[in-house]
């Protein structure tokens, strides 16, 4: 058992390992042409030793080493209180907040479109065009537009990034649930037949719970995308306060440790939900008997 | 025609199937009578449309040409107001529900309320020798109890017409025996009529007291054999004359069917 799990993690181990390398490799490389100028400059001779030691503590690095990210994410989550707006949880949980509702609205979006795409051609044939158009057109160029025209509307707040959350997170809810409505097998739909059940019953009774697995799975995606969808969202309101906030501030001011904490703070956030809808899906999975155990 | 004692009647009913390639006739000028309590079983090599003559019966397939009546009422009234339990090659058991969910499955659908239901799915369950085993997970049965399952889930219905499409092919020889011989105490206890599609001729013989033999492309009747075994059986009149002779009615029946297919 403890050997399965060590064989299971060693591949994910080495991996990460050659990417902190690779990521102290290029951290030397790109900072050190700053540090040339900079003993340039001052007419100083200094080692290339020296040199490569200064590139992993730069003020503004042109990308910061990684022990210096993990420190500016230590300084920033264990170190400040919560409610302060300093804070990379305070920044993490609005983000996660209307990610998590744009999501729960994408989800929703994505199943209602598979059942109305599955039970009826007619709108199948007029809904799926606009459904593949909409995932067409970048996000960056719509986000900015959907909270215009809601803010002209009076909605403001929460929900117009949750929007943008789900304008990227319905489509592979909808993709999968289309797949995992039609999935069950033709004697299991005969069976429904010989029993002369109405299609509500057979859509409760057998293409919901068959769709179920196909669900999880397309939520895993979707839920990893919603999060980007909520970053996305903060980057053009000029919003205060989000992940995205702290990486346009970021970027305003130069300061590229505080980007690149808010990008890794934000990939862990991704990584954890999709971890978390992975165990759902596995424990309804568990429950449907569709995996031994 | 509405005599009482017959449970369907099919007259010159034919069924092709469109294909890319052209019509394809699954089934030609079928003429064939079941009455009340019978036992028929349908023979044959594949594509000579044994299964599709059960679909059709079951209002899963419809007929192009001619007749059928299924308790009097055309199959689709037949199916509508579940005349008939449909038991299929595979278990088709839904892997997400329990054994005694999965037969109460039908029961759920008909709109039959609680205590109804459970005393029915228990009631089954022992019919297929199953008490006990409820609570537990189509994977953690073998195939020949999720088999039985599917039996009981069929006889929940309380049809007086079981169709069966090989429900025993999958299985190896030994469960098979048994479960022959489980259903026919079965057939003699609840008094049903069954009709069985098999590829095998031991199988045939053993259960049925007539076999259709049908002969492939296009699917038609070749024979139909009434059997002189006595209804109460059990394995050993396999080794009787009259088994054998019978077997082998069947056997030059089939043969027979098959033969001028090779010709042409």
């Amino acid at each position: 058992m403890v050997s399965r799990h060590v064989s299971a993690m060693m591949p994910v181990a080495v991996v990460s390992l050659a990417i902190i390398v690779l990521w102290y490799v290029g951290a030397a490389m790109l900072n050190l042409a700053w540090e040339k100028s900079v003993a340039q400059r001052n007419d100083t001779p200094v080692s290339t030793i020296q040199m490569l030691r200064n590139t992993m503590h730069q003020e503004r690095p042109v990308l910061p080493s990684p022990h210096q990210v993990v420190q500016e994410i230590i300084d920033t989550t264990i170190k400040k209180k919560i409610t302060s707006k300093r804070s990379l949880i305070y920044h993490a949980g609005i983000t996660l907040s209307s990610s998590m509702l744009g999501f729960a609205m994408g989800t929703l979006l994505g199943i209602v479109l598979a059942v109305i795409i599955v039970y009826n051609d007619a709108l199948n044939k007029s809904l799926l065009p606009w459904i593949i158009a909409s995932q067409t057109i970048p996000i960056l160029a719509i986000a900015p537009m959907i909270i215009v025209v809601l803010n002209a509307v009076g909605i403001q707040g929460l929900l117009p990034k949750a929007f943008i959350s789900m304008y990227l997170s319905f489509f592979p809810v909808a993709v999968g649930m289309v797949k995992g409505l039609n999935s069950p097998s033709s004697s299991y739909l005969d069976l429904m037949r010989t029993y002369n059940a109405s299609s509500w019953q057979t859509f409760i009774k057998l293409r919901l719970p068959t769709s179920l697995p196909f669900l999880f799975t397309s939520m895993k995606v979707a839920v990893a995308i919603s999060v980007v969808g909520a970053i996305v969202a903060e980057l053009p309101t000029g919003a205060v306060a989000g992940l995205g906030a702290r990486l346009l501030a970021g970027s305003y001011y130069g300061q590229t440790v505080q980007i690149w904490s808010a990008l890794v703070v934000a990939s862990i956030l991704a990584a954890l939900l999709v971890v978390v809808v992975g165990l759902l899906g596995d424990w309804v999975n568990r429950r449907m008997g569709l995996v031994r155990g | 025609m509405n005599d009482a004692s017959k449970v369907i009647e099919v007259n010159g009913l034919s069924l092709t199937f469109p294909t890319s390639d052209g019509d394809v006739q699954a089934l030609q000028d079928i003429d064939l009578t079941i009455n009340r309590g019978d036992f028929v079983s349908f023979i044959g090599p594949s594509g000579c449309g044994k299964t599709t003559l059960l679909r059709v019966i079951a209002d899963l397939e419809q007929a192009t040409a001619g007749s059928i009546e299924v308790n009097g009422m055309t199959p689709e009234e037949a199916r509508l107001a579940r005349a008939y339990g449909y038991v299929f090659q595979a278990a088709s058991l839904y892997p997400w529900r329990t054994i005694a969910s999965n037969v109460a499955l039908p029961l759920e659908i008909m709109g039959l309320k609680g205590e109804e239901i459970r005393s029915r799915v228990e009631r089954n369950l022992a019919l297929v020798d199953l008490a006990g085993f409820g609570k537990k997970y189509p994977w953690q049965l073998s195939g020949g109890m999720q088999q039985r399952a599917s039996i009981a889930r069929a006889l929940a219905v309380e049809p007086d017409l079981l169709l069966m499409d090989e429900p025993f092919g999958a299985l190896d020889e030994i469960v098979r025996d048994h479960l022959n011989e489980q259903l026919l105490k079965l057939w003699a206890k609840t008094n049903k009529t069954v009709v069985f599609v098999t590829h095998s001729i031991p199988e045939a013989v053993f259960l049925s007291n007539r076999i259709v033999v049908m002969s492939p492309r296009p699917g038609r009747i070749h024979e139909v054999i009434e059997s002189d075994l006595p209804p109460e059986r059990d394995l050993s009149i396999r080794e009787t004359q009259s088994f054998l002779h019978l077997a082998n009615r069947v056997r030059d029946g089939l043969r027979a069917g098959h033969s001028y297919d090779e010709v042409s």
